[in-house]
C-alpha cells in the first residue's frame, strides 16, 4: 500500500520526512496541506495531528505523527533499502541518537524563530523578516555551530563516519537558512569543517531530487 | 557483576532525573557524580571533553560516553532489553514507532513549555532572579493545548504510546513533577481526568519515587 504525506513543501518538518523517504528510494504521495489557510487547524488534519501540525504520515494502516518519530519508523521498517540511517551497531546508534537529539533540543529551538522571520513569513504572507529580531538570534546559533565544527573536525558527520538521521534531521532548516540571506550563509560556511558538512549534505541525491521540486525556496 | 555505569550531574536537574529514572527502571546499577553547577563545574575543560555544551546529565559505562538525556534513556533501554521494566522501549517495531511517535511529542511539544513553567516557577525563586509574568502566561497557554491532546489520548489508551508504561511516558516525569509538587501547578492536570490518573500511576511508580528521595535528600 502507498505511502501517503499530509504535508506542505514549506515546511521544515515535512521536508525532513520526504527527504528521509528520498533517502530510502521509497514512492510516496504528498497531499498538500495550505498552511497559508490554516489547513492544518481543520478538522479532518486535527483527526489526523492532534497537535495541528504537520506532517501526518500513512503507510497502510499505520498513522504517524511528529516528523522524526516518522522517520526512525521509515528507517527500521524498510532496513534493507537505500541508506541505512541508522547503525545496526549499538554504540554506533548511540552516536547518531545523540546528536539526533542535539538537533532535536538544541538546532531546532536556535533555529525556529530564524525560519519563520527568513522564510515562512515570505512563503506565507510574502514579507521581510524583521532584521532586529534575526540579529537578536545570531549569535547564539553561533555558539552552537562552534560546538558542531569542533564535533566536525572528528568525525565527517554528527553521528560518525556516516550519513545518517543525525545529518538528515538539520538538511531542510539547513537548505532554508543559507538560501535564504548572505549573512546565514557566511554564519555556516565561516566554520571550514561546518562549511564543508553543509556543502556535502546539500548535495546528496535524495537532497537535489526533493529539492528540485520546489524553486521557490529561493527568492519566494 | 558489570561495573556499575556512571551518571555526571545532580538528581535535582531534570534530564539528570530523566537518566536515574530510566537506569532504575531497567535495574541497571549506577554511581552519580554529583557535578556541581553552584561551583560552575560543568563549564571545567574535562568535563566540557564529555559534554561540550557544559551541560548535565553526560553518561559513561564501559563501551561509551554519552550525552542528551533523551538519547541516553534509549540506549540504556535498547542494551538491557530483558533487564527490568521489559517493554519500556517497546518489543516490535509497530509498537517502537508509537513510543518514539508521543516521546517525540514530549521532547517537541511538552518539554519546551514545561520547562520555561518549571524554571520560571521553581528555579527563579531560588537562584533569586525576576520572574517574567508574560512567558508563563504564554507557556502556561501553550501547555494547556498539549493537555488537551493529551487527554484526549489518554482517554483510548492507559499510557501514551499504548497498555504498558514506556519511555514516552517515562519521559515526562522530571519536569511534571516540580509543575505538580512545588510550583502549585497540580490542577493542570489533576484537572483532567484521563491526565490526572496518567500522573498517579506513573509518579507512584517505586523508580521514580526513589528519583524524588533522591532530589530531597539533603546535599552531601
Amino acid at each position: 500500500m502507498a505511502i501517503k504525506v499530509y504535508g506542505s513543501m514549506i515546511s521544515t518538518a515535512t521536508l525532513r520526512v520526504l527527504l528521509c523517504l528520498a533517502e530510502k528510494d521509497l514512492d510516496y504521495e504528498l497531499i498538500f496541506i495550505d498552511l497559508a489557510t490554516g489547513e492544518h487547524k481543520s478538522p479532518h488534519m486535527l483527526s489526523n495531528n492532534p497537535f495541528g501540525q504537520i506532517p501526518a504520515f500513512e503507510d497502510g494502516d499505520i498513522k504517524l505523527i511528529e516528523s522524526r518519530a516518522i522517520m526512525q519508523y521509515i528507517v527500521r521498517k524498510y532496513a534493507d533499502k537505500g541508506t541505512e540511517l541508522m547503525s545496526s551497531d549499538p554504540k554506533k546508534m548511540a552516536e547518531q541518537s545523540v546528536w539526533m537529539e542535539v538537533e532535536s533540543q538544541k538546532f531546532e529551538p536556535a533555529t525556529t524563530k530564524l525560519i519563520w522571520e527568513l522564510c515562512m513569513k515570505r512563503f506565507l504572507f510574502g514579507k521581510k523578516g524583521d532584521d532586529a529580531v534575526v540579529a537578536e538570534l545570531l549569535p547564539a546559533l553561533g555558539r552552537l555551530l562552534d560546538v558542531y565544527e569542533a564535533r566536525l573536525s572528528e568525525s565527517k558527520y554528527l553521528g560518525g563516519d556516516g550519513f545518517s538521521l543525525a545529518d538528515l534531521y538539520h538538511v531542510p532548516v539547513i537548505k532554508f537558512l543559507t538560501e535564504a540571506e548572505t549573512k546565514m550563509k557566511k554564519l555556516f560556511h565561516a566554520r571550514p569543517h561546518v562549511s564543508a558538512w553543509v556543502t556535502d549534505v546539500l548535495s546528496r541525491p535524495a537532497c537535489l531530487k526533493v529539492f528540485c521540486k520546489h524553486a521557490y525556496c529561493k527568492g519566494g | 557483576m558489570a561495573t556499575p555505569v556512571t551518571v555526571y550531574g545532580p538528581p535535582l536537574s531534570t534530564a539528570v532525573s530523566r537518566v536515574l529514572v530510566c537506569l532504575l527502571e531497567k535495574d541497571v546499577p549506577f554511581q552519580l557524580v554529583p557535578i556541581s553547577m553552584a561551583k560552575g563545574e560543568h563549564k571545567k575543560p574535562d568535563y566540557l571533553k564529555i559534554q561540550p555544551f557544559g551541560q548535565v546529565p553526560a553518561f559513561q559505562d564501559d563501551e561509551i560516553t554519552l550525552f542528551e538525556s533523551r538519547a541516553i534513556c534509549r540506549y540504556i533501554a535498547e542494551k538491557n532489553p530483558s533487564k527490568g521494566t521489559m517493554g519500556l522501549f517497546g518489543t516490535n517495531p509497530l509498537v517502537k514507532a508509537s513510543i518514539d511517535q508521543w516521546l517525540e511529542a514530549e521532547s517537541q511539544s511538552f518539554n519546551p513549555p514545561s520547562s520555561i513553567l518549571a524554571f520560571q516557577l521553581v528555579f527563579a525563586p531560588r537562584m533569586k532572579l525576576k520572574q517574567d509574568e508574560a512567558l508563563i502566561k504564554q507557556n502556561e497557554a501553550k501547555l494547556v493545548k498539549v493537555l488537551d491532546v493529551y487527554e484526549n489520548r489518554l482517554g483510548e489508551s492507559r499510557y501514551l504510546a499504548g497498555d504498558e508504561f514506556t519511555l514516552a511516558d517515562l519521559s515526562h516525569l522530571p519536569n511534571t513533577q516540580y509543575l505538580v509538587e512545588k510550583a502549585n501547578r497540580a490542577e493542570l492536570f489533576t484537572s483532567r481526568k484521563n491526565v490526572g490518573r496518567w500522573w498517579d500511576e506513573i509518579s507512584s511508580r517505586p523508580s521514580w519515587k526513589k528519583v524524588v528521595e533522591m532530589q530531597n535528600a539533603p546535599p552531601q
